[in-house]
């Protein structure tokens, strides 16, 4: 396996239905910023909540294989399967809304995971919260911590989720449009925070996002995926010289790149997205769905 | 960033300090009756038969809201009265509640077939007419505290198994419940130390209600009979003894009802109340 996360053949159909991902392969690579992009409905959610062990109930993995660290996800017990997620990845979620327990305070919120699993002390946890609200750029985290998630603004609890996420060193982050659900006056400093964590914490980062844009300026590596299937991974250099696949083609030629503002937009033409259709169908033929 | 503090501690409402006042004060009276009581509520003295209250001409001193047609002190039997309303209240309201939000928790927050069961199961529980089976019940168990306790919870259970499901279930699709799984709990721990905090707030409200309807039902019991032995003072067995002489008497039929009513809107007014002081969830 060349990942740090490496997910191989990973299917999952609805419970006595079709298939909502179709042998999806993907490598991020250690402390890497990997790339997923696709339009709204592709399924990236789904493969993030299939790494995290967190799938609705109404889905189930069918086939496949999930290496995180080293391990396959898939063939531990449920226990050690928690174990080791909680061990080495942490999700940003895409709606700072409802990700934060409205009834709870902040501050055990953050500290949660490193008392629970680390065993650290209720001080060393907190002291390490307050330094995490520090480097997230949160003025006076004393009071932050002790406030309830509804006293504070959108960006304010991204950033929160942000710090929370980082705060036991995982190895791995996910971060699901981390900044769909935000004013776009504060989507950027988010973007360029999460990647400021990212660089310094040497983490290795699955972003998750529908705008190509975004991808352009913080991913190494990225995956396409249409319909549950990915049609192309690739190194963000050559993806933009030179993607392979028609619907990357598509897709980049309908994507504003912040390098070339003038460039005219193209929205991705029927023909590709019946020749990218017949393809995943033809896929399905083939693995006898 | 708003102000934390201002938004919480939002002030005590006047309904919560008249509706726990109200209940207070009964909680008092019932533990209280023996040495609060002027007179034993059982004593009857044909001779002060219908006496009125202590404002009115010809009242008898020592009997504050006046005597029914065999003598008995108003007031006494109204404070005795406060031990079975509240007994029942208690007890069938916590029974109800326990047996209905835990039902309705494990519905919400499991989903899958959890929930197909108990869903199911009360439908076709609530598909019965409910009182029916109440009064079915008690003809066989007998009349009696413990038969008008199950008939209640029989009855009501379901109320409480709705409403917590829902909000169980729209509370467990955040992703706040998500993030407590992916750092390591269990979904059992996840359901009690994330879910079960941000339902509490709706489970005392109904609680509190159900303990006003508690009374209610124990009232009309009593007022058709079907309580315990008349010999122990009911609000509902005053107001039917009263509604016989309410054109000699109308006080052995208004203060009980008075009290009756107060309760009964003193409980749904607290349960208001608490759960728009404390949801964090409502805001
Ligand atoms: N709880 C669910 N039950 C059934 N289908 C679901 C559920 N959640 C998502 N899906 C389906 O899975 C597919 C992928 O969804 P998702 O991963 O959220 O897409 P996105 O790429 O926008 O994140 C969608 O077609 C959606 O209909
Ligand atoms: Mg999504």
């Amino acid at each position: 396996m060349s990942g740090f996360l490496s997910i191989r053949n990973l299917t999952v159909h609805l419970r006595g239905g079709g298939p909502i991902l179709r042998a999806v392969t993907m490598d991020v690579a250690p402390g890497q910023v990997h790339g997923l992009v696709g339009e709204s409905g592709a399924g990236k959610s789904m493969i993030g909540k299939a790494v995290l062990g967190t799938l609705p109930r109404a889905l189930e993995i069918t086939g496949g294989e999930i290496w995180l660290d080293g391990v396959d996800l898939l063939a531990l017990a449920p226990a050690a399967r928690r174990k080791q997620i909680g061990a080495t990845a942490a999700l940003i979620p895409q709606d700072p809304l409802t990700a934060l327990n409205p009834g709870k305070r902040i501050g055990p919120q953050i500290t949660r995971r490193l008392v629970d699993i680390l065993g650290w002390r209720k001080s060393d946890a907190e002291a390490r919260a307050r330094d995490l609200l520090d480097e997230v750029h949160i003025p006076d985290p004393v009071r932050v911590m002790r406030s309830y998630p509804h006293e504070l603004s959108g960006g304010m609890r991204q950033r929160i989720l942000i710090a929370s996420a980082f705060a036991a060193e995982p190895r791995l982050i996910i971060a699901d449009e981390p900044t769909t659900a935000l004013d776009v006056t504060v989507q950027k400093q988010i973007l360029r925070l999460i990647s400021d964590m990212q660089t310094r914490h040497g983490t290795a980062l699955l972003f998750v996002t529908h705008d190509l844009g975004v991808v352009s300026k913080v991913c190494d590596t990225l995956s396409v995926l249409y319909a549950g299937k990915v049609v192309e991974n690739a190194r963000m250099r050559r993806f933009f010289m030179r993607p392979i696949h028609p619907y990357s083609a598509a897709l980049l030629a309908a994507t504003p790149i912040y390098t070339d503002p003038d460039r005219g937009l193209t929205p991705v033409p029927q023909t590709v997205i019946d020749a990218v259709e017949r393809e995943v169908e033809h896929h399905d033929v083939r693995a006898g769905a | 960033m708003r102000d934390a503090r201002g938004d919480v501690r939002r002030p005590i409402g006047l309904r919560l300090w008249l509706s726990g006042g109200w209940l207070a004060l009964l909680t008092v009276a019932a533990l209280c009756a023996p040495w609060l009581a002027p007179k034993d509520p059982l004593m009857q003295d044909l001779f002060l038969g219908r006496m009125p209250p202590f404002w009115m001409e010809g009242a008898e001193p020592g009997y504050l809201l006046g005597t029914d047609s065999l003598g008995r002190d108003v007031l006494s039997r109204i404070l005795y009265g406060a031990r079975l309303a509240l007994i029942v209240a208690l007890v069938a309201g916590t029974l109800t509640c326990v047996i209905g939000a835990t039902l309705g928790l494990m519905a919400g927050y499991y989903r899958g077939w959890t929930d197909r069961v108990i869903s199911r199961f009360v439908d076709i529980w609530m598909a019965f007419p409910p009182v029916l089976f109440a009064i079915l019940l008690i003809a066989v168990l007998g009349p009696g505290l413990v038969s008008i306790i199950i008939a209640i919870v029989i009855i009501d259970w379901t109320r409480f198994a709705r409403v917590i499901r829902a909000e169980a279930m729209s509370q467990g699709a955040m992703d706040y419940v998500a993030s407590a799984q992916v750092a390591g709990r269990t979904r059992f721990g996840t359901m009690l130390t994330e879910i079960l905090p941000n339902v509490l707030p709706t489970i005392i409200a109904l609680l509190t209600l159900e303990m006003g309807i508690a009374v209610i039902v124990e009232a009309i019991l009593s007022f058709v009979n079907l309580s315990i032995s008349t010999d122990s003072p009911t609000w509902g067995g005053m107001i039917a003894e009263g509604r016989t002489s309410v054109h000699q008497a109308w006080w052995v039929l208004v203060f009980p009802l008075i009290t009756l009513f107060l309760t009964v809107l003193s409980f749904s007014q607290l349960g208001e109340g608490l759960k728009d002081r404390f949801d964090p969830v409502l805001r």
